[in-house]
């Protein structure tokens, strides 16, 4: 080795590096190792934010002037509602970095996300039918919203229909993340075209644009439980993508010896 | 329905290539049309039974509903458009199976010439023997749903430009999940919910004339989504036609 540089060659030197720093987490045994560190932390983070955010809400917020006790439901229903279209544009932009690369733990981590996605619409649907008898008096109304929130559900489920019935994983991989593609772009024209059909739901009650219409307590009670929704479902995901990389390498020595750590760890 | 890619039918533009003069590809794309029709006419049945299936399942509403005019009028565009919508689902669900499982599929992905054109014949003549027919036979329901002349008019018009979208879904559908268990339920599982808005200003336009308001904005809006789908959809069929070759 020379200990003298020329620029050029540094320069491509300093991106070769970075480019495999970068890659170094692709590699399965890394990224399971990772994955493993990182997961008791957003557990244990996911039950702390949790705790104090349900605290704040259930107690310290106050009752609503209008709708007493029941909108505390709020501090699960917004949060799960903003979770499921979050999670939906990961997953899609996942399935795009794996389509366009080539990647395949981007692909596995597309997938991984789903089942979480389709979780989250489901309660946000669900803590949205409770709220809704109580306060307009039916559990379910064919609003733009709700309808929408329904048709994602839907194209979650279609995603994880077709993922699971191809039984070849890279070509699963690649439909499945296509399919989430032409999902992502027809999400705001499903949204624009429910709406335009009606429209009954509130408005919305956070949004950037203009100041809040609530109580600061119950603001951070829900950014609380929005962020105990994330710690949650990244922890959801990376366990799952550590199962498909366990499955899916389970020919190779480092995924025979992990799985061997792992039944030797969890017997008493 | 393996045209393209059957040697018999890829004779007239390989040989001509191979006498030096390069096939343009509206000529080409004329020739997989008409060829694909042909195929496509010649085993009748399917279109057939995609139109029956059409005409029952219209049929089955006023049993299911009752049948009190006002009721129908309402309910009519609705119920048309939710039929054409299965029907032609119905009719993509082997679109493109046979050549993928003889394989044909993958050498025609490698050699042909222009493969999106013919991804566009394909879906072209499917149209033509499904929406098409469908949009024809619409005032026929229209008729038994007690619809106005100038409402049938404004269900054909915006079948007409809904149609084709719902042919390109459809047949992106089929192309994800070619060679799957269960295939045509995966498909109406992956395509029914991209195929809302279609549904939404299609019924929503003879919804929209029966109410008295203008539905111009509904058919601008179905001929955007058609302008749309044309390149976005087309261009996803040929990628996920490539997808399902690949090892």
């Amino acid at each position: 080795m020379s200990t003298t540089f020329k620029p050029l060659d540094r320069d491509a030197s300093t991106d070769a590096a970075r480019s495999r720093r970068w890659l170094w987490l692709a590699a399965p045994p890394r990224f399971f190792a990772l994955a493993t560190a990182l997961i008791p932390w957003c557990l244990a983070l996911a039950a702390v934010l949790g705790a104090a955010g349900l605290w704040v809400g259930l107690w310290l917020a106050p009752t609503d002037a209008q709708q007493g006790e029941v909108y505390r439901i709020i501090f699960v229903h917004v949060p799960a509602a903003w979770m499921s279209m979050l999670i939906y544009l990961a997953m899609a932009g996942w399935a795009a970095i794996g389509l366009i690369f080539q990647a395949r733990l981007a692909s596995m981590m597309a997938r991984a996300l789903a089942p979480t996605g389709a979780l989250m619409t489901f309660l946000a649907l669900f803590t949205g039918a409770l709220w809704g008898q109580p306060t307009w008096g039916t559990w379910w109304v064919w609003d733009a919203r709700l309808t929408s929130e329904l048709l994602l559900l839907f194209l979650y489920l279609g995603f994880i229909a077709l993922h699971g019935s191809i039984e070849d994983p890279r070509r699963a991989d690649r439909a499945a993340g296509l399919l989430a593609l032409a999902g992502v772009i027809n999400v705001p024209i499903i949204y624009f075209s429910v709406q335009w059909w009606n429209t009954l739901h509130q408005g919305a009650s956070v949004s950037l644009t203009r100041a809040p219409s609530m109580a600061s307590t119950m603001l951070s009670g829900m950014l609380l439980m929005a962020l105990a929704f994330w710690a949650y479902s990244i922890a959801a995901a990376l366990m799952r993508v550590r199962a498909q990389l366990l499955r899916r390498e389970q020919h190779a020595a480092w995924a025979q010896s992990a799985a061997h750590t792992q039944a030797r760890e969890s017997q008493p | 329905m393996t045209v393209p890619a059957s040697p018999t039918v890829a004779a007239p533009s390989s040989t001509r290539a191979s006498q030096g003069a390069p096939v343009s590809p509206l000529a080409l794309g004329g020739y997989w049309l008409r060829t694909e029709l042909r195929v496509i006419l010649r085993r009748g049945t399917d279109v057939i039974a995609a139109l029956v299936f059409f005409l029952m399942v219209t049929t089955l509403f006023p049993f299911a509903i009752g049948s009190q005019p006002e009721l129908l009028r309402a309910v009519g565009p609705g119920v048309v458009w939710v039929a054409a919508l299965l029907s032609v689902l119905l009719s993509q669900a082997h679109l493109f199976s046979d050549e993928w499982r003889d394989g044909s599929l993958e050498q025609w992905l490698m050699h042909a010439p222009w493969p999106l054109l013919a991804v566009y014949a394909r879906i072209g003549a499917q149209w033509l023997t499904s929406g098409v027919a469908i949009t024809l036979m619409a005032p026929l329901i229209a008729l038994q749903y007690g619809l106005t002349a100038p409402s049938v008019a404004v269900l054909m018009l915006s079948l007409l430009l809904g149609t084709p979208v719902l042919c390109l879904l459809g047949a992106l559908a089929a192309a994800l999940t070619l060679g799957v268990r269960h295939a045509s339920l995966l498909m109406a599982l992956v395509m029914l919910p991209l195929a809302v808005p279609v549904l939404v200003f299609g019924a929503g336009a003879v919804g929209a004339w029966q109410a008295g308001i203008d539905p111009e904005a509904h058919l601008s809006l179905l001929g955007a989504l058609l302008a749309l789908a044309v390149p976005l959809l087309g261009g996803a069929i040929l990628w996920a036609l490539r997808i399902s070759v690949q090892q």
